[in-house]
């Protein structure tokens, strides 16, 4: 079982949904976006997304947008991302890296898979390749035992959801409203319903992200999914915080907020 | 995989290229589009109407003007224009844009975005909204917001409203990331009016129907003007409407050699261009596999022209087939190559090109004395010159200012 389908099933166990958080590589720098892992770890993240910063980043919103576009400037590379993949998966927690795809097939699939496999990374969430276009990606990933995870969103027809989990391995990540990170503060109502679409297809975990920012929103989808995405958040509280140790304090309590939320449950 | 240089029907691919890499949200945007798109097809009454608007409102077929004067900076070759500068908007944009248009009443959206790189689209689009009673966006980098100034007034007098994006290398390509973001958060209610042979499928496949009418009418002008075919077809290519426009009609003619310019910028080896096939690698950008200027970590890397049009650092993934299968030839042409072209038709013809086509023109300068006088060659005049005029006076030290203190030259 991969690390990802174990950090499901123990919340799973603690009968809990699973915080998933996501942050950048090299933002605000490379040694602090590491810290900043640790802190989301310690203060109760099960997943951690590490994102690959990308100079065209069309599904992010603004605040991620230009959180890439600082690390890219700083010169962030894929050798970078992995190190930190490598930091955070050494927490024990299960690490995916976020990317879109022109730099994974720069990079190579097969030997972005074989170093990503080698530092202790679980698996990659890739949000604009879609399964028809991942033929050599599923070789490359099942041959490293890295699961390959793909987004439904709201505007997916059951046909559509039966496809896209078909190829997913480790959870199915629901986009909860039909638009780009970080630029709403509330997650729609068709988000419960899209999840039971997916449950109706397969038997993975589904956790849910876009336009979840606090405790509350995730003890309220903590009652109908598996897990609970957080990242436009986390970097805005990053962006926010007047110096690296104040983002690595506010990263932190954001995730303990988080943490306490997907084990609270409510409605 | 399906042969598309001779192709009919396909799924979205051109050998490697093509495809759709697009958030998942976007999918089934693009399965209705492509199921609108084939409906109309076999819809007389939708084609009816589209040929009515291309005669009756931008004034089509396009004439194809014989430039003798010109022709003898050309090693003497005959020299063809395809008019597509006549076009009402002035430029061949339109001839997208309205069959896209009708596709989006089709699908009873309310609503049109765009993004523009010289404005030439975004003008075309926001005619045609004003056309059909649309609400229309268009989002052009800033950087072309000031360089096409002319344009951005143009669109808002059509009614359109312009968002300028500071993003990046605020040009073409940040102006697409935009739109695409625009488009995934409003789907449901408004059709993304793309406006070259790029982006997800089904796009390069609508755009390039809707353009193929240019080869279409060349070819049979050509036929009962010269008597045979030509020997070469030339166009500029930035995301590659125009050139696959024209070029679609010769595809089957293995003697029509096809030639596309791309946008040498300050020189290739400046690293301040936008020429993806001298210098470019296979990559994705805006959800599809094409030629792509990036660097070795696979991130886009700003392109550079004097033409906002060319000034984008992916191109049409067919292009990218047709020059890998040498069907086509692409080489760049450099501002100043450009801009000599643009200076020499304007005086010898009393016509001023676009700066993007005048690429084109430079092209088929080196090519005529490539081919000698006997060769008979079309070049695409994909638009008009006027939103230039502004930047070409600045390139030639003329003084536009009508100030009475600064004495004009």
């Amino acid at each position: 079982m991969s690390a990802v389908a174990q950090a499901f099933s123990r919340a799973r166990e603690e009968n809990r949904a699973a915080l998933v958080g996501y942050l950048p590589a090299g933002y605000p720098d490379l040694a602090t976006s590491i810290r900043l892992i640790e802190a989301m770890v310690a203060a109760g993240v099960d997943v951690v997304e590490v994102g690959l910063p990308y100079s065209d980043p069309l599904m992010d919103g603004p605040v991620i947008a230009q959180a890439a576009d600082r690390a890219l400037s700083q010169g962030t590379t894929t050798d970078d991302v992995l190190e930190v993949a490598a930091a955070s998966a050494r927490t024990g927690a299960a690490t995916v890296v976020m990317s879109y795809w022109n730099p994974i097939e720069r990079f190579g699939l097969d030997r972005f898979a074989d170093r990503l496999a080698a530092v202790g990374g679980s698996g990659v969430i890739t949000p604009d390749l879609t399964p028809e276009e991942a033929d050599a990606w599923q070789a490359s990933t099942d041959a490293r035992s890295l699961d390959r995870i793909f987004l439904v969103a709201p505007s997916s027809t059951p046909e559509r959801i039966a496809t896209v989990v078909s190829a997913c391995s480790g959870f199915v990540y629901a986009a909860s409203l039909m638009g780009v990170t970080g630029t709403r503060d509330s997650v729609s109502g068709d988000a419960e319903g899209l999840v039971a679409r997916v449950r109706a297809e397969t038997n993975l975990p589904v956790a849910v992200g876009l336009g979840v920012s606090h405790g509350d929103q995730a003890a309220s989808i903590a009652g109908f999914a598996d897990g609970v995405i957080v990242g436009s958040a986390f970097v805005r509280a990053v962006a926010q915080a007047p110096d690296n140790d104040a983002a690595v304090e506010a990263v932190g309590a954001l995730a303990a907020e988080l943490a306490a939320g997907v084990r609270r449950r409510s409605e | 995989m399906t042969d598309t240089v001779l192709g009919t029907a396909h799924d979205g691919h051109y050998g490697p290229y093509g495809g759709r890499f697009v958030p998942e949200a976007l999918t089934h945007a693009l399965d209705e589009l492509e199921s609108a798109f084939r409906a109309a097809l076999d819809d007389p009454a939708f084609e009816q109407r589209l040929d009515s608007l291309q005669r009756n409102y931008t004034g089509r077929p396009s004439p194809l003007t014989e430039v003798t004067r010109f022709g003898e900076h050309c090693g003497g070759a005959r020299i063809l224009l395809k008019r597509e500068d006549l076009n009402h908007t002035g430029s061949h944009k339109i001839n997208n844009v309205l069959g896209q248009a009708l596709l989006a009443q089709r699908m009873g959206k309310k609503r049109v975005i765009a993004e523009t790189g010289a404005g030439q689209h975004g003008v075309a689009t926001a005619t045609a909204a004003a056309l059909l009673d649309l609400e229309c966006t268009v989002y052009m980098g800033e950087e072309d917001t000031r360089r096409q100034a002319l344009n951005v007034a143009r669109m808002r007098l059509l009614g359109a409203e312009v968002v300028p994006v500071t993003a990046g290398s605020q040009t073409l390509k940040d102006a697409i990331n935009e739109a695409m973001r625009d488009w995934v958060s409003t789907v449901e209610r408004t059709h993304y009016l793309l406006g070259t042979v790029t982006g997800p499928a089904p796009f390069p496949e609508i755009v390039r129907h809707f353009h193929s009418v240019i080869g279409t009418e060349t070819r049979e002008q050509v036929l009962d003007l010269v008597g045979r075919l030509p020997d070469a077809v030339a166009a500029c290519v930035g995301g590659g409407s125009n050139a696959i426009g024209i070029f679609s009609a010769f595809l089957d003619d293995p003697t029509v050699q096809l030639r596309g310019y791309e946008a040498g910028g300050e020189g290739i080896d400046t690293g301040r261009h936008a020429a993806r096939f001298a210098m470019g690698a296979p990559g994705v950008l805006h959800g599809a596999r094409t030629y792509v200027m990036q660097d070795e970590w696979g991130q886009t890397v700003p392109s550079h022209s004097i033409s906002a049009g060319l000034d984008y650092p992916g191109v049409g993934p067919e292009h990218a087939w047709l020059h890998d299968t040498k069907r086509a030839h692409y080489e760049p042409v450099s501002d100043d190559e450009a801009m000599q072209a643009f200076a020499l038709l304007s005086r010898t013809e009393g016509i001023i090109p676009a700066i993007e086509t005048a690429h084109a023109l430079a092209g088929a300068m080196r090519l005529g004395r490539e081919l000698g006088p006997d060769a008979v060659i079309v070049i695409n005049l994909s638009g008009r010159g006027d939103k230039d005029v502004e930047t070409a006076a600045r390139y030639f030290g003329i003084d536009i200012s009508d100030s009475p203190d600064v004495p004009a030259p």
